[in-house]
């Protein structure tokens, strides 16, 4: 499989006070068609920094470093017109608020047929076809009705699905979802990702989920990337993260979530708050927070090794890895 | 558990006035948020308010707390039957016996007083104290939170997310309230932070007794934090019962749809309507 979606060793600098700061520090990612990629991490992590980055919609004065590449083409190295056709046939990006994201003056049906008719070069009559049927799928009901109405008028959940039928509508290779779900309710979040994932399967798609919740990248992603203070702390199958933590963060991120299986159980707690790349300090980033930090983590930072099949920025994995382990277990 | 109730609402209902239509048909029908719901909060009890955006249960907190007026039922905190019109005086006293938590600090706390300032001027107006007494109950409030002393002196925008949250919750309890509302208090937290919140909000139960009101989308949240739940669905409760009991055994569809859309290990998102044909 040849990844259609290739992040290699990206940095952005970002100028705060007069300096430039990094914000993502070497991150490397890769996502293949038809496969589903989670980027789980708190604020601070730099995980929608790396959205903004990959379809290249970066504060301005922003400095970028690496690569990232859409079918073998860097994105960086596009001229204007293959930028545009990247961003409006090969990528989608749905995003957590759709109403910040969609044109207040502009009925649905505009902002749906926009770039097909604009860009894409499809008939009116056929944009609203297809419109009409992507709406149906993604379960929004009396979808003529919804053409004509606009974005107040739809509460959040049904606007989000109206977002979902727009990244579809152009027929993209890849779906960025940045934290799609995160302000619906959980039985509309369990419907849209539904959704997301049928879609994937059916059209090949490649899925990178950017989410906060360790759980949900385990239900719908095959491989999750666990990112801390701008960099990934820990990347490997979605199921491994959770019975097989490599990586500290990742254990006591999945241990300190109240499960809704168990009770009574004291959750652990991480101390100290999560760290931007811009606060980082040398050495590993987690050290101030993490418990089996010994003083080699602070004097150089880790390089991610291959462990089991994944990927771990931690020198002490092979030491304190069935620890870890028992972490994560309830207890 | 003490059986001495705090809080008791007897068939609440609020319709809030809508300017224009609703939906397809009804003018001025008026929005019903809350409709005939009674609950009894017990001494030091936590009790559970689950539902999606738009059940109600904040309106129901918010008639609770003395913020809305019902349209109708009655709700009695303390003993003290809460009246329709307002009371000065009174307001004073249910200040003390009811305090709320919201999801929001940042929104919930005024950007320009300082930390210290914040509860000095909840203790000043509920106590007397002096100056330097005051100060002392400040000290002591903070640390209860978990907050450095050094971090008193902040406004609310030099403060971490989670630092702003322990300032509000140390604003509520600075009354030593005996109920406590916690509306969605932890949802907007980083799960790192929102494990210190909970494990907080857990031990401030322990040491002073107050009875909780926990109002949350988060039924995982939920389970580690409450003792008895209610499930609330357009306006109506649907389902209640302890804790265990309804994340266990839920009865109603509705619940059990709810509880099937927790991401959990082992869990695949399904679409509702399967969901509820299948139950």
């Amino acid at each position: 499989m040849s990844a259609v979606l290739e992040i290699a060793d990206l940095r952005v600098s970002l100028p705060v006070d007069g300096q430039y700061r990094e914000a993502l520090h070497g991150v490397s990612l890769t996502v293949a068609a038809g496969e589903a990629v989670a980027v789980v991490g708190e604020s601070g992590s730099g995980k929608s920094m790396m959205a903004r980055a990959v379809i290249r919609v970066l504060p301005n004065g922003s400095r970028v470093g690496g690569a990232v590449r859409f079918k073998d083409e860097d994105v960086y190295q596009m001229n204007g017109r293959r930028l545009s056709a990247f961003r409006s046939t090969g990528i989608a990006m749905i995003f957590q608020d759709p109403r910040a994201h969609i044109n207040p003056v502009r009925s649905i049906g505009d902002f749906l047929t926009e770039v097909l008719i604009t860009k894409q070069g499809v008939k009116p009559v056929d944009a609203r076809r297809k419109v009409l049927r992507l709406l149906r799928e993604v379960d929004v009901s009396r979808p003529e009705d919804r053409l004509h109405q606009y974005p107040h008028e739809l509460s959040g959940g049904l606007l989000q699905r109206v977002m979902i039928a727009a990244a579809l509508a152009i027929e993209p290779k890849v779906i960025l979802a940045d934290e799609p779900t995160t302000a619906l309710d959980v039985t509309t979040q369990s419907e849209l990702m539904c959704i997301l994932d049928e879609r994937r399967q059916a059209d090949d798609l490649a899925l990178l989920l950017i989410t906060h919740d360790l759980d949900l990248s385990a239900a719908v992603c095959d491989r999750t990337a666990v990112m801390y203070a701008g960099r990934i702390m820990e990347e490997g199958s979605s199921r491994s993260l959770h019975d097989q933590p490599r990586h500290p963060y990742t254990a006591a991120l999945a241990a300190s979530r109240p499960q809704i299986a168990n009770n009574g159980r004291r959750l652990s707690v991480i101390q100290g708050q999560p760290l931007s790349a811009i606060e980082a300090p040398l050495g590993c980033p987690f050290v101030p927070r993490c418990k089996y930090a010994i003083a080699a983590c602070r004097a150089s930072e880790p390089l991610p090794k291959v462990i089991d099949g994944g990927l771990s920025a931690c020198i002490r994995t092979n030491d304190i890895r069935a620890q870890l382990r028992s972490e994560g277990q309830p207890a | 558990m003490n059986e001495n109730p705090v809080v008791v609402a007897d068939s609440l209902r609020k319709v809030y006035r809508v300017r224009g239509r609703i939906g397809r048909s009804g003018r001025n029908a008026g929005l019903t948020a809350v409709d005939g719901v009674s609950l009894t909060l017990s001494e030091g009890e936590s009790l559970g308010v689950i539902g999606e955006s738009g059940s109600g249960k904040t309106t129901l907190a918010l008639m609770i707390i003395g913020l809305q007026t019902p349209s109708a039922g009655r709700v009695e905190v303390c003993g003290n039957e809460r009246g329709r019109k307002r009371q000065r005086g009174k307001r004073h006293v249910w200040g003390r016996e009811v305090q709320i938590v919201f999801q929001d600090p940042y929104s919930s706390l005024d950007p320009r007083q300082r930390v210290n300032s914040a509860i000095e001027e909840v203790l000043k107006l509920h106590f007397e104290l002096s100056a330097g007494e005051r100060r002392k109950r400040t000290a002591t409030i903070l640390e209860q939170v978990g907050l450095d002393q050094g971090r008193g002196g902040q406004r609310p925008a030099a403060l971490s997310g989670g630092e702003r949250q322990r300032a509000a919750i140390a604003r509520a309890i600075a009354v030593e309230p005996r109920i406590l509302i916690l509306d969605e208090a932890v949802s907007a937290l980083d799960v790192s932070i929102q494990a210190q919140i909970l494990n907080l909000l857990a031990d401030l139960r322990k040491s002073t007794g107050m009875a909780y009101l926990f109002l949350s989308h988060d039924l995982s949240v939920v389970r580690y934090i409450t003792d008895r739940i209610i499930v609330m669905h357009n306006g109506r409760i649907v389902e209640e019962g302890t804790t265990d009991q309804v994340l266990s055994a839920p009865q109603q569809t509705y619940t059990q749809v709810l509880l099937a859309c927790v991401p959990r290990r082992g869990w695949k998102p399904q679409r509702v309507r399967q969901l509820t044909e299948a139950s």
